[in-house]
């Protein structure tokens, strides 16, 4: 690794304007033909799944530019913010390291490596919080306020030369994981194996998540950027095509990636209905092409690969860069969150330094990382943002739906039948775990596939927490076979 | 700080039960309202009695179990109602208590309260004033009689535990026209008379309490299929099922069976099918079982009608289609997503 002394600005002042007016797609339907497409739409059925919900959204931060936070006094950085074996610590206590500067090494080809968020010093190593309550292994650095913080260490690399092995290395030396919230490492993703043959890779900018709007941020603000990142992942991964889905409630992001579309026609985008979960592996590849992914098995084995618009992006900004993942976009919103909007937040922020910062209300009585369908409530502020966090959202305590809502018996009126996309019986599951038939949920009603999207809690009109049953029944049944 | 802590999701939508079983009732009020303005006092008093009922035998057995009371629920109004207006509006009202009281103890709490019943309650109530008063519920009387805003019908106040007394003297009192004291349904039976479309749509015949008007009940079935709160496909499925039986009838023979507008349009399909049927606790959850229930229950209220010795026959068609639906949900499960066969992925 080669220490860049050199100052290197930061590039994010100078990308902001780089994305297009929206509009700008007009050209592609102009001319003469434009009437005849305008009235062809109508009969077009729009791409989407079948069943979901339509929640309120909350979008409101999707047209706040992203704006950068300061840093944090102390940052903690765990080892594992992947799925994975843990990165292992390469620093010791007291000694000074440099932003962008590898501070725990990849420990195997599953496993990727954690580089220093901010120039400072290694204030202690051990266990600290994390979001699901679980101590885990961190390095708490003190960050040199009065440094200016670039990134010092980088290995700029010419990608376009590089095979598709040094490609996957370089890819995994960047430290990069899902950043949808999945957190699986991306060389693990795109390494296909020689048997597999892919023929589509779909890039997720549904964001379908309410509240979230920071990949729609990416993609109108670092378009290029994750253009790049897709020609990496295509090579990559030897995908021949890729789509692009973006949800419809995200006209400029659509616009300012067909605008940046490359004229060789192997990139395509499109709109997607504005419906949860259209995000989800499932929905958005049967929304874009049709097929369904067997049950139980990755999209591979329908040849496609499903990434993140928000990895890619960084894909391409960190690969040609030679840096690592210090910071990240996110979404920080919520009716207690005074300037709610989307931040660069380096990795390692306490969430009580990130809501301080954008005011967050003392009346805030529930934290939430993620989005509101699927995200996790925090027990501690002293958890850390990590790679896969996608929002921080606060609610004070008046906002909340209430606690407990009264719960009534299933009155059988079929509606998360209706919603489930994965085509479940909630209701009849429900029956079951009521009466702890855990084994039989899984033997004869599919709990397996229930990927906990949360559509049948959320329709129920009973307010039955279908959904929080289904993870016990899992959990129980996880025990068992383990036993 | 404490801080909420709560597994996802977080964002729920604001409908529950007590606002679906409220939008039935409120959809419920225009039909009642035009049968006390057919019937006048004597179904006014009916509805009220038989609600009456329902609600304080919910209450009393709520506490006799040490429940929190489930009025709030609304479902015990909706039983209350549906049975009064499926009763004749001269049905004397001690026995409308005895069949309030029948709906709801045994038709639901005996089974475990909302949800947990398996048979419609207000039908349950209502098979089981019929068996037990065959004269009474088979009693009808004219509709816009004169008096009927200032005079009881003489059987509604019969004396409790006594048989109603006879109502032809006072029927001919009324000197309303062309009326028989027959339903259209065993007028063609028996008489092989048939009623006119018109006369059925708008009511103008005889009939139960709420089971006149064929289009208003359509109408304020509309709106609760509108506004998501009822299942369209279970009356489309029975009312489709019922015509096309009765259409294959009439292509058979054509001079004794009746026209299928005639069967749809009769006796209480309408009501049957768009609020009986559709009671959400005893009907199938999965999207092929509504459709199956919904045929069923067409096919065998016609069956009863033609070949059974009831004039009507579609209490006993959805109280079957009650009892298969635990059957019909267990064999037709979704497909779940992903395990269609190979080979057929687009």
């Amino acid at each position: 690794m080669k220490v860049n002394d050199l100052l290197v600005k930061d590039e994010d002042e100078s990308e902001k304007g780089m994305s297009l007016p929206p509009g700008k797609d007009r050209s592609r339907g102009a001319g003469w033909m434009f009437p005849f497409s305008l009235f062809a739409s109508l009969f077009s059925k729009k791409a989407t799944f079948e069943h979901g919900i339509h929640p309120a959204y909350h979008k409101e931060t999707g047209s706040l530019p992203i704006k950068r936070l300061p840093f944090a006094p102390r940052l903690v950085v765990p080892l594992s913010q992947h799925i994975g074996k843990p990165a292992v610590c390469c620093v010791n206590v007291g000694q000074e390291v440099l932003r962008g500067q590898v501070i725990a090494t990849a420990d195997g080809f599953v496993s990727l490596p954690v580089h220093a968020p901010a120039t400072g010093v290694v204030e202690a190593i051990g266990l600290m919080p994390s979001a699901n309550g679980k101590m885990v292994d961190a390095i708490t650095l003190r960050v040199y306020q009065a440094d200016g913080q670039e990134v010092r260490v980088r290995e700029p690399r010419d990608v376009d030369a590089m095979d598709k092995k040094a490609l996957l290395a370089a890819i995994q030396d960047t430290g990069i994981s899902g950043l949808g919230g999945a957190t699986f490492p991306a060389h693990v993703k795109l390494s296909v194996p020689p048997e597999t043959k892919i023929d589509t890779m779909v890039v997720n900018g549904a964001e379908c998540e309410p509240f979230l709007t920071c990949d729609h941020r990416i993609m109108v603000e670092r378009t290029q950027d994750l253009i790049r990142g897709i020609r990496y992942a295509m090579k990559a991964s030897g995908a021949p095509r890729t789509i692009i889905g973006v949800e419809d409630n995200k006209p400029d992001a659509i616009a300012a990636i067909r605008a940046a579309l490359p004229a060789d026609g192997t990139i395509t985008v499109q709109a997607l209905e504005t419906k949860y979960p259209q995000g989800a592996e499932d929905t958005i590849i049967y929304a874009l092409l049709g097929r369904e992914i067997p049950a139980g098995q990755r999209p591979a084995a329908i040849g496609v690969l499903v990434n993140n618009v928000m990895t890619l992006a960084y894909l391409g900004r960190l690969l040609p860069a030679g840096e690592g993942m210090v910071e990240r976009v996110l979404t920080v919103a919520g009716p207690a969150v005074e300037r709610p909007g989307n931040y660069i937040v380096p990795i390692g922020t306490p969430l009580r330094f990130l809501l301080e910062q954008v005011g967050a209300r003392s009346s805030a009585k529930e934290i939430i990382l993620g989005g509101p369908m699927m995200g996790m409530t925090i027990s501690s502020l002293d958890v850390p943002v990590t790679k896969g966090t996608s929002g921080v959202l606060a609610f004070a305590e008046a906002q909340l739906p209430e606690v407990t809502p009264q719960v009534y018996a299933c009155i059988k009126c079929g509606e998360c039948l209706n919603v489930c996309p994965k085509f479940l019986n909630p209701s009849q599951l429900g029956l079951l775990a009521a009466k702890r038939e855990y084994e039989e949920m899984a033997e004869r009603y599919n709990l397996d596939r229930c990927f906990e999207c949360g559509c049948c809690s959320y329709v129920c009109p009973s307010h039955i927490p279908l959904v929080q049953q289904f993870r016990i029944a899992k959990a129980v049944n996880r025990e068992k076979t383990a036993a | 700080m404490s801080m909420e802590l709560r597994t996802s999701p977080h964002q729920i939508s604001e409908r529950n039960v007590p606002t679906i079983m409220k939008h039935v009732v409120l959809s419920l009020l225009p039909v009642c309202a035009f049968s006390v303005w057919q019937y006048g006092l004597s179904a006014l008093a009916l509805l009220l009695t038989i609600t009456a009922t329902c609600l304080l035998t919910e209450r009393l057995l709520n506490r006799s179990a040490g429940q929190a009371s489930t009025l709030g629920d609304w479902s015990a109004t909706i039983t209350g109602v549906l049975l009064a207006l499926t009763l004749p509006p001269s049905f004397p009202l001690w026995m409308g208590v005895v069949a309030g009281f029948v709906a709801i103890a045994i038709g639901k709490a005996l089974f475990g309260g909302l949800g947990f019943n398996v048979f419609n309650p207000a039908l349950i109530g209502r098979a089981f004033v019929q068996a037990a008063f065959p004269v009474a519920i088979t009693t009808w009387v004219p509709a816009f009689s004169a008096q009927r805003f200032s005079e009881f019908v003489p059987t509604t106040l019969t004396a409790p535990l006594m048989m109603p007394p006879d109502v032809v003297e006072w029927v001919k009192l009324q000197a309303v026209d062309a009326f028989t004291g027959a339903t259209p349904l065993a007028r063609w039976k028996f008489e092989n008379v048939i009623a006119s479309t018109h006369d059925l749509l708008t009511g103008a015949v005889t009939a139960s309490a709420g089971e006149t008007s064929a289009i208003l009940i359509l109408v304020c079935g509309l709106y609760l299929a509108a506004r998501k709160f009822m299942d369209w496909r279970i009356p489309v499925a029975v009312l489709a099922s019922a015509a096309l039986t009765a259409w294959l009838f009439q292509l058979y023979d054509p001079t004794h069976y009746p026209a299928p507008t005639f069967v749809l349009l009769s006796g209480g399909l309408m009501l049957g099918a768009v609020y009986m049927a559709t009671d959400m606790a005893t009907s199938p959850v999965t999207p092929l079982g509504v459709w199956i229930y919904g045929a069923v229950i067409g096919v065998v209220t016609v069956m009863i009608r033609y070949f059974g010795g009831l004039t009507e026959g579609v209490m006993y068609a959805i109280l079957l289609g009650n009892a298969l639906t635990p059957f019909i949900d267990l064999y037709t499960q979704p497909r779940v997503f992903g395990t269609r066969q190979q080979g057929k992925n687009k």
